[in-house]
């Protein structure tokens, strides 16, 4: 188990930029498609253990979010962007509790 | 209900009355591998919220600060002095099993040991804001990591326990009421037989009997017959 993963971020260039001075994979991205691919890329090539997302991108592509969510690698996280915070990320909680209980309980 | 297609044998009974021992048996493990699952989700949810509550929060605050040293800077200069990191990050992954479910867990070790030796630029020719920023967001990358970890979690247990609940649901309200069904079905139809029977004998004996008295009658009357004809 000692394999080293990437951890990598998704987004609009003036949100991912600040992460690269952390020295995780930053993909700046300019359209949802690219960012279709990119996490596809990412997931199959299997390096990644941890995607960042912007939120502005999430939201139109759940289905590629859907996709990985069930499994162990990679996950998919999602980061406000600069535009600030959308609310997906606090409403996929809201979803996975849904999910769950069968019922919104909290 | 539903399967009445059952065999009415022995056989058959004994094979179900174990089923459903089984099918008992396993709703009990599975409700309690529930009941666990649940507790644990539900504490996890609860921490996922409140982080996810502050890393927002503090990234907000954190594009505010790349914001304006993005506003002190030309954009080419932000870029150059972003653009090769001296710090790197490595992810290692274990994963630990809750009730069943794996779980990921990850450490990280960072090239440069000093939280202060992450600045990719030198200092001259950028915007003390910058710095600011980037230390900023050096802190919140330890919360985001602790996130993504309970965050994906959380979803895996959500799809755990949706799994489970659905194996109680089915036991509960599907496989042991049938084989209990069967069962009853199966019990009844040998029950019947039984009386079935039961009959069968106690007619097949008042056949027999009658047939014995006739032949008792008929040798008396012979014998009667035999004795008048001594007589004259």
């Amino acid at each position: 188990m000692a394999t080293t993963y990437r951890i990598a971020v998704i987004g609009d260039w003036e949100s991912v930029m600040g992460f690269r001075a952390l020295g995780l994979d930053t993909y700046p991205v300019t359209s949802v498609e690219e960012a279709r691919e990119r996490v596809r890329e990412l997931a199959q090539a299997g390096e990644c253990a941890v995607i960042y997302l912007t939120e502005q991108l999430a939201r139109d592509m759940g289905d590629v979010i859907a996709r990985y969510k069930d499994e162990l690698r990679p996950a998919i996280i999602l980061i406000p962007g600069r535009e600030g915070s959308l609310g997906i990320g606090r409403d996929s909680i809201q979803r996975a509790i849904e999910r769950a209980v069968g019922a919104d309980i909290l | 209900m539903a399967n009445i297609t059952v065999n009415p044998t022995r056989m058959e009974l004994t094979r179900l009355k174990g089923k459903l021992r089984t099918a008992q048996r396993g709703h009990k493990l599975l409700k309690d591998k529930r009941d666990e699952l649940m507790k644990q989700f539900l504490e996890t949810v609860r921490e996922v919220r409140s982080l996810r509550a502050e890393v927002e929060e503090e990234l907000m605050t954190v594009h505010k600060s790349f914001t304006v040293a993005s506003a002190l800077m030309s954009s080419e200069a932000m870029e150059q002095a972003l653009l090769y990191p001296k710090q790197s990050v490595e992810l290692t992954q274990t994963s630990q099993n809750i009730m069943s479910v794996n779980v990921p867990v990850y450490h990280f070790q960072t090239k440069t040991k000093s939280d202060a030796d992450i600045y990719p630029y030198g200092f001259a020719a950028t915007s003390g804001e910058l710095d600011t920023a980037v230390d900023a967001l050096g802190k919140v990358f330890r919360k985001m990591l602790k996130l993504a970890e309970i965050e994906k979690s959380a979803q895996l247990m959500a799809e755990e326990i949706e799994k489970t609940r659905r194996r109680v649901n089915a036991l509960e309200y599907v496989m042991i009421p049938n084989t209990q069904e069967a069962i009853r079905y199966i019990t009844m139809k040998l029950d019947e037989n039984d009386r079935a029977t039961t009959t069968r004998l106690m007619k097949v004996k008042d056949m027999i009997l009658k047939e014995a008295l006739e032949e008792r009658r008929m040798a008396d009357a012979q014998a009667a017959e035999r004795y008048a004809a001594q007589a004259e």
